[in-house]
C-alpha cells in the first residue's frame, strides 16, 4: 500500500541533488508504476497519453518567434529605456503596480499577462531599467534578483487573483468535488471567502516589493538566494 | 470551427523549423541533438491525436534520452548586437510594444468577443487567441520592420536554446502526477497524513489540513491534485462532520494554501522552472527563492485564517 510513495522519494532526492530532471521524473514514474503492480507497457502508455493530453501547457511556446523578432530590433532596449525617464518610477514601484494589476485582472477574469508575453520582453528589462535609473550599473546578482522578482510578481498576482474569479478552473473542481460529496456550493459564496487571502497576499508581497528600493539603495548585496550552491533560506527574507 | 488541434498544428510547425534550424547550425557542436529533441516535440504536437499512447509514451521516452543525458546544447541563432539594438531601439521608438501588446491584446478580445461564437471551441478560446495573436503580430512585424524571411524563426530558436530541454518539463511532469494518480500515490498519502498526524481537535484539524494542502501541492506540483485527496481524508471527515466546520470556507482556503505550495516547488515547472530558464537565471531555483518568504507568510496566513474562522460559520 504505501511502496508506490517510493517515487515521491525519488523525486525529492533527484530534485534536491540537482540531477537532470526529466531522469529524475522518468525514474520515479517508473518506480511508482512499478510498485504499484502496473506492467512496464503500461506505464509508458499512462504516461505517453497524459504527454499528449497536456500539449496545451505548452503552446504559449508560439509566442517567442514575435518576442524573438522584436528583441532583435531592441524591445528591451526601449523598454528600458522608457521606464528610465519615467519620473519616479522605481524598480519596486514598478513591479509593485504589476503585481497589483496582475491580481485584479485576474480576479475579474482578464486573461492578461504571462512569463512568456510580459515578463521576459517587458517587466524584468523595465526593472531592470527603472533600478539602473535609480542606483546605477547593477551587478549581475541584482540583475538576476530583479528579474526572479518579476517572475515571482506575475505567480503570486495570478494566484491570489484568479480565485476571487468565479469561472476559474480551482473554483470549479472545488465545487464539483463538493457536489460529489452531497455539499452544494455556490461559486460565488467559494470566490468570496478567497478575497481576504487576495488582500492578504497584497498587502505581503507588496510590502516585499517595496522593500526592494531599499535594498538598492543601500548597494545591500542581494541575498545570498540567488547563487547556485547556497541554502535555500539566504537572508531569510526578500 | 478552429479547435485546439489547429494550434497544436501551429506549435508542430514551429517545433519542425526550429529542428532544420538547429540541423543547419554548425557552430553547435550538439546540432544534432537539438535537432532531434525538437523535431520529436513537433511530432508529439502533429501527430501525438492519432498515435498510440504507447507510441505517443516511446516518443516521450526519446524526448527524456536526448534532453536528459545532456546531448544538447545552446545553438548560436544569427541576432543583432548590443549596439545594432540600441540603435534600432532609438529609430523606432515605442512603437515597438505594439507586436508585444498585440498578442496578449487580440487573446484578451478574442475570448471575451467571440468565445461563444462558434467559430471557436469555447473551451479552449484563451489558446485559439493567442496562436491567433501571435500570427497578427509576426504579419505586423514583417510588414513593418522588414525582416530577413526566416528571422523570427531563428530568434524563436534563439529563445527555445535558453530553455532547452526544461520546455517540455511541465508536460512531463503532469505526466508523472498521471502515473501517480493511476498508482494510488494520493491514497496512500492521505492515509499518511491521517493515521500519524495528531488531529483530535478541532485546531489541529484544521491547521493539519491547510499544512497538508501546501505540503502535497510541494510534491505533486498542483493543487488540483492535493484537494481531492486532503479534503478526502482530513477536510470533509474531520473539520465537516466531526467538528462542524463550513465545507465552503474551508474549501476556498484549503486551495489557496495549496497555491503557496505552487510557489514553493520546483514541481510546478511552468510556473518556476521554465520562467528561470526564460530569463536566463544562473540558479534554476531562483524564481522559487524570490517567492519563498511570501510564500510561507501567506501559508501561515491562510492557516490562521482557516483556524479562526472555519468554525464560526
Amino acid at each position: 500500500m504505501m511502496w508506490p510513495l517510493l517515487g515521491i522519494a525519488v523525486v525529492i532526492v533527484g530534485f534536491a541533488a540537482r540531477i537532470n530532471p526529466l531522469l529524475v521524473i522518468a525514474a520515479a514514474a517508473g518506480v511508482t508504476g512499478i510498485a504499484a503492480g502496473l506492467s512496464p507497457v503500461h506505464i509508458v502508455a499512462a504516461f505517453g497519453k497524459a504527454f499528449a493530453a497536456n500539449r496545451f501547457v505548452s503552446v504559449v511556446f508560439l509566442v517567442l518567434p514575435v518576442i524573438g523578432i522584436l528583441e532583435r530590433y531592441g524591445l528591451q532596449e526601449r523598454a528600458r529605456a522608457l521606464i528610465a525617464q519615467l519620473r519616479g518610477a522605481t524598480a519596486g514601484r514598478l513591479l509593485l503596480a504589476y503585481f497589483l494589476c496582475r491580481q485584479v485582472a485576474a480576479a475579474v477574469g482578464i486573461p492578461f499577462g504571462g512569463q512568456a508575453q510580459v515578463v521576459r520582453p517587458l517587466l524584468a528589462p523595465m526593472a531592470e531599467g527603472a533600478a539602473e535609473a535609480q542606483v546605477g550599473p547593477l551587478a549581475p546578482a541584482q540583475r538576476f534578483w530583479l528579474r526572479a522578482h518579476a517572475a515571482g510578481c506575475e505567480n503570486i498576482g495570478l494566484f491570489f487573483g484568479e480565485d476571487i474569479f468565479v469561472a476559474i478552473g480551482s473554483i470549479l473542481l472545488i465545487k464539483g468535488f463538493l457536489e460529489a460529496n452531497h455539499i452544494f456550493a455556490e461559486p460565488f459564496a467559494l470566490s468570496v471567502w478567497a478575497i481576504p487571502s487576495a488582500l492578504l497576499a497584497a498587502a505581503i508581497h507588496g510590502t516585499r516589493l517595496l522593500l526592494i528600493d531599499r535594498k538598492l539603495r543601500r548597494a545591500i548585496p542581494p541575498p545570498e538566494a540567488l547563487r547556485a550552491s547556497t541554502s535555500p533560506q539566504g537572508g531569510g527574507e526578500s | 470551427m478552429i479547435t485546439i488541434e489547429h494550434v497544436y498544428i501551429l506549435t508542430g510547425a514551429m517545433g519542425a523549423a526550429f529542428a532544420l534550424l538547429s540541423a543547419r547550425d554548425r557552430t553547435n557542436p550538439k546540432r544534432f541533438g537539438n535537432a532531434a529533441f525538437w523535431g520529436l516535440l513537433s511530432a508529439s504536437f502533429l501527430f501525438g491525436s492519432e498515435l498510440s499512447d504507447f507510441a505517443n509514451g516511446v516518443l516521450v521516452i526519446a524526448l527524456i534520452a536526448v534532453g536528459g543525458f545532456g546531448l544538447m546544447h545552446k545553438g548560436a541563432a544569427p541576432t543583432t548586437t548590443p549596439e545594432e539594438r540600441a540603435t534600432s531601439a532609438a529609430a523606432h521608438g515605442n512603437a515597438l510594444f505594439a507586436p508585444a501588446l498585440a498578442v496578449p491584446a487580440v487573446a484578451l478580445v478574442g475570448t471575451l468577443a467571440f468565445r461563444n461564437s462558434g467559430l471557436v471551441d469555447p473551451k479552449q478560446a484563451t489558446l485559439i487567441f493567442l496562436a491567433l495573436g501571435v500570427l497578427v503580430a509576426l504579419a505586423g512585424c514583417y510588414a513593418w520592420l522588414r525582416p530577413p524571411l526566416l528571422a523570427p524563426l531563428e530568434e524563436g530558436r534563439r529563445l527555445i536554446d535558453t530553455i532547452g530541454w526544461a520546455t517540455v518539463l511541465p508536460q512531463m511532469l503532469a505526466s508523472l502526477g498521471a502515473v501517480f494518480a493511476l498508482s494510488g500515490v494520493g491514497g496512500a498519502v492521505g492515509n499518511l497524513a491521517t493515521h500519524y498526524l495528531p488531529l483530535g481537535t478541532p485546531l489541529a484539524a484544521a491547521v493539519a489540513y491547510c499544512l497538508g494542502m501546501a505540503l502535497f501541492t510541494i510534491v505533486m506540483g498542483n493543487a488540483f491534485a492535493a484537494f481531492p485527496v486532503m479534503t478526502a481524508g482530513i477536510g470533509l471527515p474531520l473539520i465537516v462532520h466531526r467538528f462542524g466546520g463550513d465545507p465552503v470556507l474551508m474549501s476556498a482556503i484549503g486551495m489557496l494554501a495549496g497555491f503557496c505550495g505552487t510557489l514553493m516547488t520546483p514541481m510546478a515547472a511552468n510556473f518556476n522552472l521554465v520562467p528561470a530558464a526564460l530569463l536566463e537565471l544562473p540558479d534554476r531555483y531562483g524564481v522559487i527563492k524570490a517567492q519563498l518568504p511570501t510564500a510561507l507568510a501567506l501559508l501561515a496566513a491562510n492557516t490562521a485564517l482557516m483556524a479562526a474562522l472555519v468554525y464560526r460559520f
